[in-house]
């Protein structure tokens, strides 16, 4: 499945209200490109901590479902997050990861995700529930699964790389941004 | 709460000597309850403090860019927060502040630790303890120095930048300034 394909399945099972934050790069261009939705937070530069950011919202709104959609190389960068996450346990929380197994909005350099099991290291880390797949017709069952499991439960989406560069940056200004995001939420 | 009040509960707290508890509890009543942050020894009476509070929680973050990406969270879900660290967190945090809370004007309250002040220190410490003042200038990034006279003034600064201009503004702590606990 193409990272296109795994967005346009992911991306109808998501409330409005629903809070999501996404990693920068491919993630961000991607899912706005696709969907803009007013709970979206689109973080655009300060790579690896989208898993961070989604953690602080889900500890104080935990009437809501909190969603990250991660990059590969954002969770490699942080994997200590994993155990914050871990540690502090919030029900609310579902993380999302889309591994690609490379840095595709940079030219696709490789990561380590083709080497290393990310869902591995999120459920030794203390993750609730961790789901693993790799076609497009089994992102529904297992989305909708993690979501009613309490969390933090973490979903690794396998995806082939398929960004094409002419995929729009996000256009709403960081200020904005954070300005919807946080209206949208309430 | 109106405003008149927390200033008048602010202001009964200012009274008292600036001690760990004092300056915790300070905090807690301007409106501070979401701590995180990575030790360090100099702060070690003010983590201490929190880690008993009812009103506030502290949760220990792995890294200091982690811990400002736990306060944006936090910010972005109507809680404000607060990031304890040494000035040695500067460093891995500061694209965390200049790619992530400068342009999306997102707060935090950093309370940092002055190692290596005055060329003596350990030797780890040296560098960042002289450029550390320098690298927030550069970043353009606000600070005041705490001292025990000082803290009503500079609280009032931090929430004037926190409130109005919805950006980072730091509080830099001495040695000695509060109690270290082991």
């Amino acid at each position: 499945m193409k990272g296109t394909e795994a967005f346009q399945e992911l991306l109808p099972l998501i409330k409005d209200d629903e809070p999501v934050v996404h990693a920068n790069g491919f993630i961000c261009r991607e899912s706005f490109a696709l969907k803009d939705r007013e709970a979206n937070f689109y973080m655009i530069g300060s790579m690896g901590l989208a898993s961070s950011i989604g953690l602080g919202v889900s500890i104080c709104k935990p009437e809501k479902k909190v969603i990250i959609i991660d990059g590969d190389g954002n969770v490699l960068m942080a994997l200590g997050t994993l155990a914050m996450i871990a540690a502090e346990a919030p029900k609310n929380l579902i993380h999302v990861v889309i591994d690609n197994e490379v840095y595709e909005s940079t030219g696709s350099q490789r990561s380590l995700s083709s080497k290393v099991q990310l869902e591995a290291i999120a459920k030794s880390s203390g993750y609730k529930n961790t789901i693993r797949v790799e076609k497009k017709d089994e992102i529904k069952a297992a989305f909708l699964k993690l979501k009613e499991l309490p969390g933090p439960n973490f979903l690794l989406i396998k995806v082939k790389p398929c960004f094409e560069p002419s995929t729009g940056r996000v256009t709403h200004t960081p200020e904005e941004i954070t300005k919807r995001f946080m209206q949208a939420i309430g | 709460m109106v405003a008149s009040e927390i200033s008048k509960i602010g202001k009964s707290f200012y009274m008292l000597s600036l001690t760990s508890q004092s300056f915790i509890k300070c905090l807690i009543h301007e409106g501070y309850k979401f701590f995180t942050g990575v030790p360090c020894s100099l702060l070690s009476g003010l983590i201490y403090e929190l880690e008993g509070q009812k009103e506030a929680r502290y949760i220990p973050a792995v890294r200091e860019d982690a811990a400002v990406g736990l306060c944006t969270g936090a910010y972005l879900a109507g809680t404000m927060p607060v990031l304890l660290m040494q000035n040695s967190g500067l460093g891995y945090s500061l694209n965390a502040f200049t790619s992530l809370n400068l342009i999306y004007n997102i707060p935090i309250l950093v309370i940092m630790s002055w190692r290596g002040k005055d060329g003596k220190d350990a030797p780890e410490h040296i560098i960042m303890g002289d450029i550390d003042k320098k690298l927030l200038q550069t970043a353009r990034m606000e600070y005041s120095m705490l001292n025990k006279e000082n803290c009503e003034e500079v609280l009032k600064k931090a929430k004037k930048k926190i409130y109005e201009e919805k950006l980072p503004y730091t509080l830099i702590v001495e040695k000695g300034l509060f109690d270290e606990r082991h």
